[in-house]
Parts: C-alpha cells; structure tokens; sequence
C-alpha cells in the first residue's frame, strides 16, 4: 500500500481497494469521527455564526494580508522573535538549515507539520546529516515505515494495529504480536522521551498567527509540540502565509472550531500561545509562500487558502474513505488536497478534480465554509483548458455531445443500443472499452424506449 | 529584491475584494451552571475536577491521590504547598525529566471545553506543564466563589487576557492524549498521564 507511486488517483484508489475489508474499516473508522464531528457542532447552537464569523475574519485577512504580514513581522520582532520569509518550499528549507547549522545542531525533534511536510523538509535535512523525529504519534509511526502520512490530522488512520505493532516491533523491539495500543503508546512515550531530550532545536508548524500580538497558537493533543520546544534553546516554526488572523481575540472562534470539526473534540488537549522566546534561548518564525499568494489572484479558488486544515472535509468525503489518503498522491489529500494540489500542478494532479462526486458533503461541513465542491467542479473545466484530460473522458463527451445535437439520430442509437444490451454476449458488453461496466452491471435494457412509450401514451389519451 | 519584498508586492498585487470584519460580540452560549459543566467535560476528556477549602482542603484532596502519594520527585509551584525540587534552582530544564508530579497554578477555567488558562508567569521553565508524568491545576477563586473561576465560552476567555509581557500561555484541557493507533483513545501520550483541577475556595 505504501509502494503508491503513480499520480493517477483511479489507479491508486484501486490498489488500496483490493483489500475490500481494509477499505469497509477505512470508510467507518472516518465516518465514526464524522459522526463525532456532528455531535460536537450540535452542542453549541450558535455553531453557523461560528462558520460564518470565521470565514468573514479569513476573508479580511486575505484581503489585507500585506499589512498584516508587516504588522506580525514588527509585533514578533519586538518580542524577540526573528522573522524569516521564504518564497518557496528550497528556500524555507535552506534557512531552516542555516538555523541549524549556525547552532551545530544534530537532532531534530518536530511536532505535525503539514507545511515541512509540502516542503519535503525531512529528506532534505537528513540529507545534510541531521536526525529529524516526528513526534505525533501518527506521524512517528508512518515515518518509521517511511511512508508519508495518509490524514492531516491522523496521519496513521489507514493502519491498522497489527500493522503498528509490528513496525514497533521491528524499529523499537516491542513484543511481536502485542496489538494493545495501550502497551504500543507506552512504548512509543519512552522512545520519543529520550528524543526530547536530546533534541539540539525543536520545529513546530503553527496553527494561527496574530498580526496584532506577534505571537502563534500551536494546537495539539499529546503535548508533543510544547516538549519539543520547551527543552531545547531553540524554537524554529514554519507557517504558510494564509495562516495567519488579525487579532487575539479571533482565536475565540477559530479554537472553538478547530478541534470539533477536526476530531469531535470541545478543543485540543494543549493550545499554546508563543509570544517569545525561553529564557536565553531562540525564536524563529519562517513565513512561506510556495505558491499562496497566486491562489489570491483567483476569486474562483481564493476560498482555500481559509483552509485551518481540520480534515472534516476528509472524514466526510465517499471517495477519501474509500479510496485511502495514499492514493491522492499529495500532501494535503481530500477534497481540500484536490483543489490545492493541481492548482501548484495540474500536470501531476489533473485526476484528482475527477474523484470528486459533487455530493457537496465537504462543503456542509467546512467550518471556514470553503465552497469546496464548486471548487472542484470549477477545476474540472480548468484541466481540460488546460488540455491536461486524457482522450477517453474528452472524447465520449465529444461524442456525446455530437449526438444530443442530433435527436434523430439519439433515437436511432438509443434503439441500437437497447438491441445490443439484450442480444450480445457478456464479453462484449462487460470489457475493458467499458470502464463503467467494470464494477457495476449495465442497466436492463426496457422493452420499449421512453419516447415509444410517451407517444403511447399520447395517443391514448386522443384516443379517450 | 529580498524574500520579503517579493512576496509582499506579490500579495499586494492581487485583486482581492475587501471585506470586513464580522462582530465578535454575539450572543455566545451560557450555561446555567457553568461550575458543573466544566466538570462534566473535564471528566469526557479524562480529567477530574473539585472544590476544595484552602491549602488545607488542597493538601488533603492530593493525600487521595496516589499518583501523588506515591510520587518521588514533585514540584509545586503554590504557596503553601512544598515540592522535592525547588523549580527556580533548576538551571537546566532538563533536569525535570524525571518528576513524577507537578501541582501548578491555573488562572480560570473555560466551562464549554474543560480547559484552564496556564502561563509561565512565576513557572522558570515551561516545561513543567509537560514533562511530569502526573499534573494538577490549581485555580484560587476570587473571594471563594467557584463561578468567578469559570467563563461559559471562549469568547468570554479571551477577554479576560493580556499580552504585555513575552508570555507562553495554554489552555490545557484534560491530560495528554491520543487515538493514532486504529482510533483508540489512549491516555498519557507524552505529557501529563493524569490532570486533576482543584478550586481552591
């Protein structure tokens, strides 16, 4: 499962459904959080303000985010923070790597971070001969398997416990056989204390930044990130230029939101607020554009980039739960991954708008109120402009939409089309010319056709 | 040009509609008994909650604790109550590595999600939130009573802080937790196994 490679979601979505069992689990294991999500936006009955106000506070933002980034950027500056900005994913890379060269740091300890993660930060690092250790739980494991993660929230959700046990049992030398997620994360806590302390510099992402403060909330349940960060000297966080909110008291709503669309939590375990540095120690703040400030531009997919990436549109989506989050071949998969992934490149992700049902589901549950799935519809029509659709779904539509011009000859086909259902032997229906055939049976052709029987009708009627 | 000017004429160029920003003054849920409701959500997210009469009340409510009784090495960082280890002696935080159990002021609590309001204030190092195996919360309540302690929302948290000072602040909600094995809730992650919140009256 691990071994995706290919950027052509069908595809990959077949491979994970091989396994019809895993994908059942996959489906209830994420429809149970949905349903938690549901649950925990009921318990407040001003839960559509809450969208509303957050989606009008992101829309603000974005609209005056030049003035914010400056006013965040003098704020943290006059706490002690130094500000870093990177146009793109190598140059967030390379300073992240001369903070750390400048300290002769070795050892890395990072909490979730979906921004590192677009940015191919960990190889990168490695490369230049430093440990990094992902210290999410999720995230740990699916980095000893040296897979990517499959959820931005739960990064293992496509692993079963068998599975945990034995990478745990190869890497950490845990009992073989011991699936007790009692006893896995016990063994995972003594391992990754050790990393803590001996970590050189800690790496957060951020979940909000404040213009009017300087300072970044960093949200997570195991506390992970606050050990990462408060140990060492050093606190290096990397955060997207959208993440960023005008005031401290926007957080009231977005914190509200956040974990009960994300898990169907009331909130998070540790929100910290960072507004400086530890005591004698370091704190640096890498702003990342990589591709945001295009997607301003655009009022059809200006929209995303009020993404606080709970994954509701994840859990909720048909095709994510059943199609597994490895085979959107990005980092950011779901229906949010489909609309980011080919806007930066529709060449590798041009599938990805397609694996859409338009059920709209992902849009009903957004808590920013991304209009996701008219997004997505919006890019279909994009890939092919960009004549980025391969020739079996352009040209049936060609075909198609020659013969609807054509009533006289619809009717003829239509009647063709009736003898053949009835009269041909399965292998010539059921075959690889018929993609829709492949999981499905064809429609029973009816005796008669819906205009033969409409004209019937008709005539019955005069007749009477 | 330099990064920073690149991307600030690059989303300065844009053509983005201005829109403004919404009241944040609405009507945000109450709760006819906020105290209780904090303590039921507490108790959801695997933490308990109680009322308990000056250090007295404090010392003896811990004495029920076994985490606590049992507890080697502990840091207290309320007047009154004595830790092993003496927090502003500690140069190097790592040396907290092995605390068994932290007792730890906490401003006020939030009754819609169960979390407390906890800064470094008079806490050198931060760490101690995290790193103990077991925590306890103390919030003193302003002329005794437990409602003073308890906003209804978030909303009404927030209005409560300031950020003069270089601040590191949490809302700590329940103990440290984790459902990334097949969605299993487990417990004591890599922070405190245990969080226990005391009123102090």
């Amino acid at each position: 499962m691990s071994a995706i490679k290919s950027y052509d979601h069908p595809t990959n979505a077949n491979q994970f459904n091989k396994d019809q069992e895993r994908t059942h689990w996959h489906d209830s294991s994420l429809w149970f959080i949905r349903e938690k999500r549901d649950r925990m936006s009921k318990s407040l009955p001003e839960w559509e303000t809450l969208r509303s106000c957050a989606s009008q506070i992101k829309a603000h933002t974005v609209s005056k985010l030049a003035d914010y980034l400056e006013e965040f950027e003098k704020n943290a500056t006059a706490r002690g923070v130094t500000v870093h900005w990177a146009k793109d994913a190598e140059e967030h890379n390379r300073i992240v790597l001369e903070i750390l060269q400048k300290h002769e740091a070795k050892r890395i300890v990072k909490s979730k971070s979906m921004l590192t993660e677009e940015c191919h930060l960990n190889p990168w690092l490695e490369k230049h001969g430093i440990e990094v250790v992902d210290t999410d739980l999720g995230e740990r494991i699916v980095q000893l398997r040296e897979e990517p993660p499959s959820h931005i929230v739960m990064p293992a959700i496509h692993l079963k416990k068998e599975d945990v046990s034995n990478t745990f049992h190869e890497h950490l030398h845990t009992e073989q056989g011991n699936h007790d997620p009692n006893y896995l994360t016990e063994s995972a806590r003594q391992h990754l204390r050790q990393k803590f302390c001996q970590a050189d510099v800690g790496i957060t992402g951020v979940n909000f930044a404040i213009a009017e403060t300087g300072g970044f909330v960093v949200c997570t349940n195991e506390g992970n990130a606050d050990l990462g960060v408060s140990l060492p000297k050093v606190h290096i966080a990397c955060m997207g230029i959208e993440k960023l909110i005008p005031k401290v008291d926007h957080l009231s709503i977005f914190l509200r939101l956040l974990a009960r669309s994300a898990t169907g939590q009331p909130i998070t375990t540790y929100s910290s607020h960072f507004h400086g540095p530890v005591e004698g120690g370091e704190l640096h703040i890498v702003l990342v554009d990589n591709g945001r400030s295009k997607i301003m531009n655009s009022d059809d997919y200006r929209n995303s980039l009020k993404c606080i990436r709970c994954g509701a549109c994840m859990n909720t989506c048909p095709v994510y739960r059943r199609s597994g989050g490895h085979s959107y071949a990005a980092t950011v998969p779901g229906p949010i991954g489909s609309i980011l992934n080919p806007l930066r490149d529709a060449k590798h992700h041009k599938t990805l708008p397609f694996a859409c049902t338009l059920c709209g589901s992902c849009s009903d549950v957004c808590p920013v109120k991304i209009n996701l799935h008219e997004q997505l519809l919006t890019l279909r029509t994009e890939v092919k402009n960009q004549k980025q659709l391969p020739m079996s779904k352009t040209m049936p539509m060609r075909i198609a939409s020659y013969v609807f011009q054509r009533p006289k000859l619809y009717a003829w086909l239509g009647g063709v089309g009736k003898f053949f259902l009835r009269t041909m032997p399965r292998f010539l229906i059921y075959n690889s010319l018929n993609p829709w055939g492949r999981n499905r049976e064809m429609p029973e052709a009816p005796p008669e056709s819906f205009r033969k029987q409409y004209a019937q009708r008709a005539k019955k009627k005069s007749d009477n | 040009m330099s990064s920073k000017d690149h991307i600030l004429k690059s989303v300065r160029n844009q053509l983005v509609p201005s829109a403004d920003l919404p009241s944040l003054d609405q009507e945000w849920i109450q709760y006819d008994d906020a105290v209780a409701h904090f303590g039921e959500v507490l108790q959801a997210v695997g933490g308990t909650a109680i009322a308990v009469e000056g250090i007295d009340g404090l010392t003896e409510e811990l004495a029920k604790v076994p985490a606590y009784t049992e507890a080697k090495k502990t840091v207290s960082c309320i007047e009154g109550l004595v830790g092993t280890v003496d927090l502003a002696r500690v140069e190097d935080p790592h040396d907290l590595e092995d605390v068994d159990y932290a007792v730890l002021p906490g401003e006020f609590a939030v009754a819609e999600n169960a979390a407390v309001w906890v800064t470094d204030a008079n806490i050198r190092h931060r760490v101690i939130a995290f790193i103990p195996q077991h925590v306890s919360l103390v919030i003193h309540c302003p002329d005794g009573k437990v409602e003073d302690a308890v906003v209804n929302n978030m909303a009404e948290a927030y209005q409560r802080l300031t950020w003069g000072r270089n601040e590191f602040g949490c809302f700590i909600s329940g103990p440290s937790k984790t459902a990334d094995i097949e969605q299993s809730l487990v417990i004591g992650a890599h922070g405190a196994r245990s969080l226990h919140v005391f009123f102090v009256v």
